[in-house]
């Protein structure tokens, strides 16, 4: 169980990005996240992962209070963040990458396997650099593999549709999926996607800041599709509207 | 063979199989051992201190070990190799150096290496260098030659893998038709250390083709000075490359200078130097590393 009370952060020039956020997430579920972009979502996530610091409120996991714990023990404790933008590294390659993530060697099997439910060919790909020699796609899927690898209570994946082709999306949806039916980690999942959003157990819409609506698909979707101009953010028009 | 020439021969990665085949030992400013096989014959160089490498076109994928170790303080090594690479042959030569000084006293190793390579020869040249030992005036000095010919390849890879003081490292080469010199340097630096290194590639023939690319980490207050030249005489392609990762108080001077003096040469060079990207740090600290782990990986992978 993940327990969010009361977070709020603000950014460096103080303007409040994250309002006074509280949200609790059962095991095993796939919590959906989204919104107007610049509402917040990844900022929320990213409080989560420990990438950014709160200002204020709290974080438990499974009852523990982690709102103290830096990203590496939040990490320890089984927290996996997905970058939203992934990092170039010069001189790492793909299996250097996911065997720090999964903190030992992988044979070559398991790579096949893990690169495989990202729509990646073990063999093109392994021993290559994760530099810009990558496409954006490329790279985005190496930092879905690497969350992958680790098998922890919590994966946060950070818009993962973005730079990911049909197959290999529909391919995700699937793997999320099946993560819920053999595992009791916790899905969050940003996302803009409805294939993503459908999936979910809860959609939480945020916008301002703020937890604008919460629910069910088929209690959300339905609303937040209705809106004509859902890209042109009219969560958050509602939201202020209200 | 002493154990301080021991552990620097397992730093530079000459193995126990290195005295099986062809190789000249080098210790305190002398040659300690010496064999030559039936395609690589090594001799003593007849101008002074040094050895002269033999092999022959019938050499295929044979390696020659000469590695050289300074294990004793107040020693000046100063030695002259000269390679004759003949038309055909496939060899690897594992070269490195090692020295070692306590507190107050020095070392110095000082290389000149001539290679003359033969048409459609193909070379390895791996050299690794070393300093152990409480001294701060633990130095290497290395010039190297290359005169390649027609249709041969020739890959450098030298690494400078920590506690050498201060090193000058000077790579020549000319290339004639259709062949390819390739270089991959690795350097780190830390404390005073200082370190200077200089490639001047010349592309005379049709076709020629180079690829210089060092990747260098300066910690402490370090400071490495890196001159990477490349001169295009005719229809080739040349590309350099300076990556450098700054720690501490570390820093770095990258002067890649390109001249294309045909028009059908086709020159690029890059540099990029700066700390590690806290980017880097924080995704590996989302995978469980702390910030020192995650820079130590990141250090690790970029000089590998």
């Amino acid at each position: 169980m993940l327990e969010i009370k009361n977070i709020s952060f603000k950014s460096d020039d103080g303007k409040d990005i994250v309002k006074n956020i509280s949200l609790n997430v059962e095991s095993g579920k796939i919590v959906a996240i989204t919104g107007p972009n610049g509402g917040g979502k990844s900022s929320l996530a990213k409080l989560i992962a420990g990438v950014y610091e709160a200002s204020s409120g709290s974080i438990l996991l499974d009852g523990e209070d982690i709102s103290g714990c830096d990203i590496t023990d939040r990490a320890k404790k089984g927290i996996s963040y997905a970058f939203q933008r992934p990092v170039s590294f010069k001189g790492f390659t793909v299996r250097d990458m996911l065997s720090i993530a999964a903190g030992r060697e992988l044979s070559d099997d398991e790579l096949k396997e893990l690169m495989g439910t990202v729509g990646l060919c073990m063999y093109d790909y392994v021993d290559r650099e994760i530099n810009q020699n990558l496409s954006g796609g490329e790279q985005k899927r190496i930092e879905i593999a690497s969350v992958l690898a680790r098998k922890t209570k919590v994966n946060i994946f950070d818009e993962p549709e973005a730079g990911i082709d049909i197959w290999s999306f529909q391919k995700l949806i699937d793997v999320f999926k099946n993560l819920r039916s053999v595992s009791s980690a916790t899905q969050l999942i940003i996302s803009h996607q409805r294939g993503i959003l459908e999936i979910a157990d809860i959609i939480i819409v945020i916008s301002d800041g703020k937890v604008a609506v919460s629910g069910k698909p088929k209690e959300v979707l339905p609303t937040l599709f209705e809106m004509d101009a859902y890209q042109n953010c009219p969560v958050g028009k509602r939201c202020s509207n209200e | 063979m002493n154990n301080i020439t021991g552990d620097l021969l397992f730093k530079i990665g000459v193995d126990k199989d290195a005295f099986d085949g062809a190789y000249s030992l080098r210790e305190n400013g002398a040659c300690s051992g010496l064999k030559s096989t039936d395609n690589i014959k090594i001799e003593k160089h007849p101008e002074g201190e040094g050895i002269v490498i033999k092999i022959s076109s019938k050499t295929k994928g044979e390696k020659a070990y000469i590695p050289a170790c300074v294990t004793k303080s107040g020693i000046n090594d100063i030695v002259k190799n000269d390679f004759y690479i003949e038309s055909g042959a496939d060899v690897k030569i594992i070269a490195g150096c090692g020295v070692h000084s306590e507190e107050g006293g020095h070392a110095l190793h000082s290389g000149l290496h001539r290679f003359f390579v033969g048409d459609g020869a193909s070379v390895e040249y791996i050299e690794k260098h070393i300093g152990t030992g409480t001294s701060t005036d633990k130095r290497i000095y290395t010039e190297s030659e290359f005169v390649i010919g027609k249709n041969a390849n020739v890959t450098v890879v030298s690494e400078q893998i920590g506690g050498v003081n201060n090193a000058l490292r000077n790579t020549k080469a000319t290339l004639e038709e259709n062949s390819v010199f390739t270089v991959r340097e690795r350097l780190l630096t830390d404390n005073d250390d200082t370190v200077d290194t200089v490639f001047d590639v010349v592309l005379n023939g049709e076709d020629s083709k180079t690829d210089v690319v060092s990747r260098s980490v300066a910690r402490g207050n370090s400071f490495q000075k890196y001159v990477s030249r490349i001169e295009g005489n005719a229809k080739c392609t040349g590309h350099t490359e300076c990556d450098a990762i700054l720690a501490e108080n570390g820093s770095v001077e990258a002067s890649p200078c390109l001249a294309a003096k045909n028009g059908d040469a086709e020159l690029i060079h890059e540099a990029a130097i700066g700390k590690i990207a806290g980017e880097q740090i924080m995704k590996l600290c989302s995978l469980g590393l702390t910030r020192e782990e995650a820079e130590q990986k990141i250090i690790e992978g970029f000089l590998k």
